[in-house]
């Protein structure tokens, strides 16, 4: 489990996230929702150490945040950003194995090149393992990157707005992937959705955020109703039952 | 072709550059020419790795490939720092007449001025890394600016001592400062040489390299200091070469294209030695002194500079 405690960020005299308290639970996927600058890119770095909070703490399964080796975080914890910037050019197979990195420092073992084919092939990426990261489509890339994180073979996943500028089909993949790493593999997930949708669909859990401040904790079955919906979007949004999924119908709302 | 195999093809043909350099045209001159010689190689080579080395590793940090620790305001602070020094003590002080004592001096100034820069500029925490660029930019355009200034109100004699120092030479190089110079070179690569594997990491971006367990602030930490000290030993020890680094680290991702530092950081060192060495080899045979080799290396090193520029804009 991991337990955010009392964690703040501010920028200047602005409190990005103020005093949030969030647990998340094993072996589950946990949506982070809101409106735009409610602060879920922040905590979730915040979270994964890519910048520091102000104040507060984070336990990952009791051990505090601070205490831990980056190496030894980084083979419980992984995160994936939205941008991906590289400054050199790599092929995929190339990018998966430095999903190896905290385990073996650059040098893989047949360990380590079992786990990266392993991950490729999770991800059907076997057939293009050598072509270049550049040359890729956006959903190609992102499935790349997820890869990557996979070889890294961490307990706990978390990434930042997975499904940017990925078409239905791409995301609808992208989403039932990560549903199978939980269902199969037993990692836990955490994921920032921007469509209510998917965390609706896919999410066993969703924390909602709202100026910075958790509005919403709960199971998706509790978050996803017109009035909870209604305090953290200020949108009346009716809610359909198709296919046994909860739709929230927000388009004309 | 490989790229191990690439880079012995490389170090065969500079280790046949430096015996070029060292036996030709010697007429059995074993005990005056050749020490005197050998003494020139060995800060060639020296010169070309350390800023070979500070350069990628420079570039890899910050993560551009066309900024390099010479345009941080290294450069601009060795000639202030050599023209205040004629201008107030004039040309036949110890600080100048001394070589000891300016190589002592000029190093100390340099990363005394790179670890306050970078300290002020990491105490403020959160600052991107391109906050510092910019920083070392507009710094060193004050210098450059203050020493101009300076060099305009001096004595014409003494100018002559100040423009001596603006153009690095191999031409009378102190055979002592070689060797402290190599001592130093060596240090910065023993304690280096374990976090290539993490350099590799931080070409990905700083978020992944983050999440892959490097420690991220200490390693570049690191290696800001570790470029600082390479380019202040070598220009305190031949001068300031602007352009040098850019075109040996740039050559050296075009040829190996990779993301591997040692086989990045190995290449530009090797690259830079044949650079040196055959370039001074043509300066002394061909032009016969006629001009310095790095008036001939920023004239090519600038257009190159130019023709990145203009890559990089079409490319974005």
């Amino acid at each position: 489990m991991i337990q955010v405690r009392e964690l703040s960020k501010f920028y200047g005299k602005k409190a990005v996230v103020e005093k949030v308290n969030v647990n998340i639970h094993r072996g589950k996927i946990t949506s982070f929702i809101g409106p735009n600058g409610a602060g879920k890119s922040t905590l979730l770095s915040m979270v994964s150490r890519l910048i520091d909070a102000d104040t507060g703490e984070v336990l990952v399964d009791e051990n505090h945040v601070h205490k831990m080796k980056s190496n030894e975080f980084s083979k419980r914890v992984s995160i994936l950003k939205q941008s991906n910037f590289m400054n050199v050019r790599l092929t995929i197979r190339e990018l998966v194995s430095f999903g190896r990195f905290p385990y073996s420092r650059g040098k893989l073992n047949s360990e380590d090149l079992r786990i990266v084919e392993q991950a490729m092939e999770y991800m059907g990426l076997m057939d293009m393992q050598h072509d270049y990261m550049d040359e890729l489509s956006g959903g190609q890339r992102q499935r790349a990157f997820i890869a990557m994180v996979i070889a890294q073979d961490t307990d706990y996943i978390l990434l930042d707005e997975p499904l940017n500028n990925l078409d239905m089909k791409h995301s609808v993949q992208i989403m039932k992937i990560l549903r199978r790493l939980v269902d199969d593999l037993g990692k836990t997930v955490v994921i920032v959705l921007h469509d209510i949708n998917f965390a609706s669909v896919y999410s066993d859990r969703i924390v909602a955020l709202k100026d910075g401040r958790v509005v919403k904790d709960g199971l998706t079955e509790e978050i996803i109703n017109s009035d909870a919906l209604k305090e953290i979007y200020d949108m009346d949004i009716p809610i359909k039952r198709m296919n046994n999924c909860n739709i929230c119908v927000y388009f004309n709302s | 072709m490989r790229n191990s195999t690439k880079l012995i093809i490389l170090s065969v043909f500079a280790a046949v550059f430096c015996a070029v350099y060292l036996f030709h045209d010697l007429n059995g001159s074993f005990d005056y020419a050749l020490p005197r010689r050998g003494i020139k190689v060995i800060a060639m080579a020296l010169t070309g790795v350390a800023i070979a080395y500070s350069t990628v590793i420079f570039q890899t940090i910050t993560h551009n490939r066309i900024l390099t620790p010479s345009i941080m305001g290294l450069d601009s602070l060795y000639l202030l720092l050599q023209t205040v020094v004629i201008f107030f003590l004039g040309s036949n002080h110890i600080t100048i007449v001394n070589k000891h004592v300016n190589f002592i001096l000029s190093v100390s100034t340099m990363v005394v001025f790179a670890l306050i820069l970078y300290r002020f500029l990491f105490k403020r925490g959160g600052q991107p890394i391109y906050f510092l660029l910019l920083v070392g930019i507009i710094v060193g355009t004050f210098f450059g600016s203050i020493s101009t200034f300076l060099q305009v109100l001096i004595d014409p004699n003494e100018f002559m001592r100040v423009q001596d120092k603006m153009f690095a030479s191999f031409n009378n190089v102190s055979g002592e400062l070689v060797w402290w110079a190599l001592g130093i070179v060596i240090l910065t690569f023993i304690i280096g040489w374990r976090a290539f594997n993490d350099l590799d990491v931080l070409s990905l971006g700083r978020d992944t390299a983050i999440n892959l367990g490097v420690s991220y602030d200490r390693v570049v930490k690191m290696m800001l200091v570790i470029s600082a000290v390479l380019i202040s030993v070598s220009t305190a020890l031949v001068g300031p070469i602007t352009f040098f680094g850019l075109i040996v680290a740039n050559l050296s991702y075009q040829f190996f294209k990779t993301y591997k530092h040692s086989v990045l950081i190995a290449g530009a060192s090797v690259m830079s030695i044949i650079a040196l060495v055959g370039g001074q080899w043509v300066v002394e045979r061909i032009f016969t002194f006629s001009t310095t080799l790095s008036v001939i290396i920023n004239f090519v090193g600038g257009v190159y500079f130019i023709y990145l520029l203009l890559k990089e804009s079409r490319s974005t």
